[in-house]
């Protein structure tokens, strides 16, 4: 989507609060680039002066110079020459501060645009899985899309703009003041009617603009539903009535588009006539006023008077015209900094996670390199003393209370205990808790009450990256980045070899199609790897959770049908990557339920059965009505 | 040139007033001619000699000249709105219109986010450019015009001044936009990738956090960042040749005209008068030309623009209905007599090879075999969402393509693999099915296909609002809902490929259980991942790499058919699926 046009309703904004967004953003701007806009505001200043000088000279040229030439016998054309010489210097310095004006903003401009874009992206990345929960994607990425792009017009055109605009009608009504103070009156009046009327015609054309922003997201919105379901309409022979229904809203559209548009367009020879008319209101007056002997005015002065008088009229429409652009920039601002004022991830964590030896007798001691196993680092405060503890996959819910929200909890009194090398498996509906369990465990979320133990140690107590590292995950949806495929499956683990990455494809069976694709592990992939089935997707996750020889691993199935032979790949993928580390699995698959340790069978945000497959089925319960569909007995 | 064409095919009713904005743009520029004259009129004729008649009589002139102008200024922004709007109107509802016409082959060739932006952002653009063309292509030329032959009037040889200014500011102003567009393209295929990798992160923010990615993407995206921003700098230092070179051709000729003016005015060929004209002409001849490079600015953006609204527009359906169709479906006999099939016709791969099947009207069969063995393929044929390539596909006996194309998917109801309900209400959504269902109708088909249980226990039952893409309901419940809104045609030929891969196994076995009981006569075509839901069928076709492998009976498949056995071995011997059960 272009950047939205229009104008806003001035009479709503507020502008307290539009000043403080306004110096907000020009601080992002000042920041990096201060002498740059000091120099600027010169340049600007310097070429609104070259340019009156200018005016003002082609205005003296032929009463001053031309003139008395004509006059003379014997003209002496050295007067001319020098003088032309000397607007040719000034034009000159115009010209090389316009010159420097452009290129210097083209660093500021592009440098803020950059550095405000680096600044939302690495905030962005800190902050909790809730607020990509709580928040539309498409909102999101339009921040980076359509308001940053406002900022840039603000910054480029608008302030330049308005601050030229000013400083020639500072310019412009200083020279009338001292000219003439009635008819200087006059003009400001006629100004006055100028920004009245076209005020007045932005918030007529504001409305309808609303009206089509409105029109255009319901437009939008039909479009995009039909398109995705063009088979379906088609196989349903729906094409008529699908016509109808966007024919009526095409139609609503167009007459709101119509209106804005209109508006929109009468506002300049509106601005333009109104000048007219002021001047031929000064000229009448003026002339009035000088013949019938009321004011001291001379004729020769209400000459120059006019001329003034013309020149007042283009920089006001153009600082109206401007206004309205600073107010739409705000707006997008204000969601910019909406997303650098969200709070990121809190970690007070300070048990990190280290390298390690161990002897024989058991002690543990840090190292420099990877050795393959790994401690946790605890610092006691009260004691100044360091324990390490070696890192087994040992993880324990005590009592676990969580909600989304606090009105709503969605697990209650969770507890588990997972020993290293076990395998957990979660069944039950969708919406009992399963996936929130998983998400616990790695802190995407914080629980409301109870404990979480990892080798012993409270999850708060471990510094958030350090706990993310030691967990691999391998999810439904899976989110593979653009990229080849060896960058994918490098993502767990970024100094791997390529050997590590190739062996880690083939542990997740993902070898034997990898070999097979166009360029192997060089295919580029695009889209969440969009060329590859879902099924291929999967491997190449697994791998990349393999890469990362996590000690504890979650793994949500896939429900998405696969067929069967790449199903059994995926199945033996996953199968060999569960071996001797502690696994947390949403198990869909009658294979992964069946081999694990312990199946928790959850509903409605509790555990209400626990226990082998075996024991389960003796039970009778809700297992066994899930696994055989019958009717539990009791 | 072709897509211009295609474009002005769309003006239709706004012919009209598309015709007379320029003509009242003309009015307008003769009054901001005009206007100057009468202004210059006021200060030599009435100021300067102090006669306030000749004032006031010039001064009600450009009154008049004023008002005027307004009209005629007023009216052109109006009609050029009412042309535009109604131009992008007329171009959406064809998109829209065409895209309806479209068969399935037609529509796997666009995406669909790809037809979204045709709709909207391109045609955004494509408006743009319009009511600027409308608006700016008489202006400037005219102003130019004007201006020129007033030039060439006053002094031909002065006018000399402005060819060379103009020659000058034209020659740079091409080699700069020229040089710029190329870097700025190239910009926004990089910025797009930018875009590309915030979504992903917003998207995939689960991975990234999972494996602390995130200090690594946040240097990666800096990386991309900075890159485009020297690219830009790099665009935007050309352009600031820009207004420095604008500036110089102004200047240029305004000290030029002085010294030359100056020259002639004391030969006495020119007067002071003329020369202060001149002056305002010389500014309106650039400006005119600096808006023409502007029109060529924005016409050569919205071209990529116009280019992809054409190809929908002018994408021709390849399917249609016959001229004298056949239109009463027997019943649900399908033969399919040595069809191969291919999505690319002529060119591609063959998905399906010499595939001879005969199904008799009524029978149950079900079809299994690997991703891309061709199942979806082979159905879509049967309500002729595709052609075949060679051989026929009949339905009742007669040819596919005999039919009238709504009668036969009317009869032939196929919940699709990929399958979409819309925002409404749930009744809304069956209705789809048969316009004027009754609720007791949709009750009973909502009763076959498992839905009534879920359905009894919303709060609002049968006037549930569904979300755009039903993302309100789970996904069983979402193919449920779809196979009753087929159920509701009543077909000849019901197809389910792969409808209840979201439903437990007792569900399935109870929904295929009521299908029997509510179109008994149906022929019903079952696509499958799972042994389970084809087995109890009359016939099972198993597929493999586009052709028949086997068509039989569950019990002489398992002992002849090695593929069929290997797939209900895999699946019954704990490969299976544990589904989440009891959605509801």
């Amino acid at each position: 989507m272009p950047p939205r046009r229009g104008t806003i309703d001035l009479r709503t904004v507020d502008f307290k609060e539009l000043s403080k967004t306004l110096k907000r953003a020009l601080g992002l701007v000042l920041k990096n680039y201060k002498i740059q806009c000091i120099i600027v505001v010169i340049c600007i200043l310097g070429q609104a002066a070259c340019t009156l000088t200018g005016t003002f000279f082609l205005r003296s040229l032929i009463d001053d110079y031309i003139l008395p030439l004509t006059k003379s016998a014997n003209p002496d054309f050295s007067p001319l020459l020098m003088a032309l010489l000397r607007m040719a210097a000034i034009y000159a310095i115009g010209i090389v501060f316009s010159f420097s004006f452009n290129i210097i903003m083209a660093y500021v401009t592009q440098g803020s645009m950059r550095n405000i874009r680096d600044e939302i992206f690495a905030h962005m990345e800190t902050l909790p899985i809730k607020y990509f929960d709580t928040h539309a994607h498409g909102d999101i990425m339009s921040v980076y899309t359509n308001d940053v792009d406002t900022l840039r017009q603000l910054i480029s055109q608008s302030i330049p703009q308005l601050i030229s605009s000013s400083v020639t009608i500072i310019l412009t009504l200083t020279s009338m003041i001292i000219l003439d103070l009635p008819l200087t009156i006059l003009t400001l009046l006629m100004i006055g009617v100028m920004v009245y009327v076209s005020s007045r015609i932005m918030t007529r054309s504001a409305v309808y603009f609303g009206k089509q922003q409105a029109m255009l997201g319901k437009v939008n919105g039909y479009i995009e539903e039909m398109m995705e379901g063009q088979k379906v309409v088609k196989v349903f022979c729906h094409e008529e009535k699908n016509l109808e229904g966007f024919r009526e809203l095409n139609e609503d559209l167009h007459e709101a588009m119509e209106k804005a548009n209109t508006f929109s367009n009468i506002t300049m020879p509106v601005n333009a006539n109104i000048g007219n008319i002021s001047y031929v209101l000064c000229a009448i007056i003026g002339a009035f006023l000088v013949l019938s002997g009321f004011s001291s005015l001379t004729l020769g002065t209400l000459v120059s008077f006019m001329n003034l008088n013309r020149n007042a009229t283009q920089p006001i429409s153009q600082i109206s015209m401007q206004v309205n652009s600073v107010v739409m920039a705000m707006a997008g601002a204000n969601r910019v900094f909406k997303l650098m004022d969200e709070v990121s991830e809190v970690d007070n964590g300070y048990v990190t996670l280290v390298n390690a030896n161990i002897d024989e007798s058991g002690n543990i001691t840090e190292a420099e390199h990877r050795t393959g196993v790994w401690a946790w680092k605890h610092p006691h405060k009260a004691e100044g003393t360091i324990t390490y503890k070696k890192l087994e996959g040992d993880v324990v819910f005590d009592d676990v209370d969580f909600g989304y929200v606090p009105e709503k909890m969605v697990l209650h009194n969770i507890k588990l205990y997972a020993t290293p090398g076990q395998k957990i498996a979660f069944v039950g509906s969708t919406g009992a808790g399963k996936t929130t369990i998983t998400n616990l465990i790695n802190r995407f979320y914080d629980i409301d009450d109870g404990k979480i133990r990892y080798d012993g140690i409270n999850i708060n107590k471990i510094k958030k990256d350090d706990l993310r590292h030691s967990l691999g995950m391998v999810l439904q949806d899976t989110h593979l980045f653009s990229g080849t495929v060896m960058d994918n499956i490098r993502y767990g683990k970024l100094d791997a070899t390529d050997e590590e990455c190739i062996a880690a494809a083939k542990l997740a069976n993902a070898h034997g199609f990898i070999k097979r694709l166009p360029e192997g592990y060089n295919t580029y992939l695009t889209g969440d790897g969009a060329n590859l089935s879902q099924g291929q997707r999967q491997l190449i996750s697994i791998a990349r959770a393999a890469v990362a020889d996590p000690p504890v691993l979650i793994l949500d199935e896939a429900t998405s049908s696969i067929d069967t032979r790449t199903e059994k790949l995926v199945q033996d993928g996953m199968d060999s990557l569960m071996k001797g580390r502690t696994t947390f699995v949403i198990a869909h698959r009658l294979s992964t339920v069946k081999n694990s340790d312990c199946i928790m069978v959850m509903e409605n945000g509790r555990i209400i059965e626990r226990g082998t497959h075996d024991e389960l089925i003796e039970a009778e319960g809700r297992y066994y009505e899930l696994y055989t569909g019958h009717k539990a007995k009791a | 040139m072709e897509i211009i064409k295609t474009l002005v095919k769309q003006v239709k009713q706004y012919k009209k007033v598309t015709i007379i904005t320029p003509i009242f743009t003309a009015l307008e520029v003769l009054m901001e001619i005009t206007i100057p004259f009468i202004m210059a009129e006021i200060i030599d004729k009435g100021i300067q000699s102090g006669n306030m008649g000749q004032v006031v009589f010039y001064g009600s002139l450009m009154l008049g000249a004023a008002f005027l102008s307004l009209f005629f200024g007023v009216m052109a922004g109006k009609f050029a709105a009412s042309a535009s709007t109604g131009f992008a109107a007329n171009v959406r509802d064809a998109i829209f219109e065409n895209v309806q016409t479209f068969s399935f082959s037609n529509i796997d060739k666009f995406s669909t986010a790809g037809l979204v932006t045709r709709m909207t952002t391109d045609i955004t653009n494509v408006q743009m450019a319009f009511q600027m063309c409308l608006r700016i292509v008489v202006r400037a030329p005219l102003m130019m015009i004007c201006s020129v032959v007033m030039c060439i009037l006053i002094s031909p040889s002065l006018s000399m001044i402005f060819f060379v200014a103009m020659i000058f500011l034209g020659i740079s102003l091409s080699i700069i936009i020229s040089k710029a567009t190329k870097i700025f393209n190239a910009v926004f295929e990089k910025y797009d990738a930018l875009n590309e990798s915030v979504q992903e992160n917003v998207s995939g923010i689960r991975v990234v956090k999972a494996y602390v990615r995130e200090k690594y993407e946040t240097s990666k995206f800096h990386k991309a960042s900075d890159n485009i921003y020297k690219m830009f700098v790099k665009a935007e230092k050309i352009l600031a040749f820009n207004n420095p070179v604008m500036m110089l051709a102004v200047y240029g000729s305004m000290l030029s005209l002085s010294w030359l003016g100056a020259k002639n005015i004391v030969l006495g060929d020119l007067t002071t008068g003329e020369l202060t004209s001149m002056f305002s002409y010389v500014m309106s001849i650039l400006m005119s030309l600096m808006m023409v490079s502007m029109i060529f600015v924005m016409m050569s953006m919205s071209v990529a623009s116009m280019r992809r609204i054409t190809e929908v527009i002018n994408e021709k359906p390849d399917i249609h209905s016959p001229e004298n169709p056949v239109m009463e479906v027997k019943d649900g006999q399908i033969d399919f007599d040595h069809v191969d099939f291919a999505y690319k016709h002529g060119s591609g791969e063959l998905v399906l090879k010499d595939i001879d099947l005969h199904i008799k009207s009524g029978e149950t069969i079900g079809v299994i075999g690997g991703t891309g063995s061709g199942k979806s393929s082979l159905v879509n044929l049967i309500s002729r969402l595709y052609d075949v390539d060679k051989g026929s596909v009949r339905v009742g006996g007669v040819n596919v393509k005999d039919y009238d194309m709504e009668l036969l998917r009317n009869e032939v109801a196929v919940v699709l693999q990929k399958n979409v309900l819309f925002s409404g209400t749930i009744l809304d959504n069956l209705r789809w099915g048969k316009e004027d269902a009754t609720l007791e109708e949709c009750q009973k088909a909502c009763e076959a296909a498992g839905a009534s249980e879920f359905i009894a226990k919303f709060p609002d039952g049968y006037n549930t609002w569904i979300e755009q893409g039903g993302t309100n309901v789970s996904g069983g419940q979402k193919q449920r809902l779809c196979i009753a809104r087929a159920l509701l045609k009543h077909p000849k030929i019901l197809i389910l490929d792969d409808s209840t891969s979201a439903v437990d196994t007792a569900t399935d076995a109870r929904i295929r259980k009521a299908l029997k009981e509510y179109i008994p006569g149906t022929t019903k075509i079952i696509i499958a991942q799972r042994v389970n839901s084809v087995m109890d069928a009359d016939r099972i076709v198993v597929l493999d790499e586009g052709r028949v492998n086997g068509f039989d009976t569950h019990e002489n498949l398992l002992e002849n058919n090695a593929i069929y056995a290997e797939i209900y071995e895999a699946q019954t011997s704990g490969g299976g699926d544990f589904d989440e059960g009891g959605e509801d």
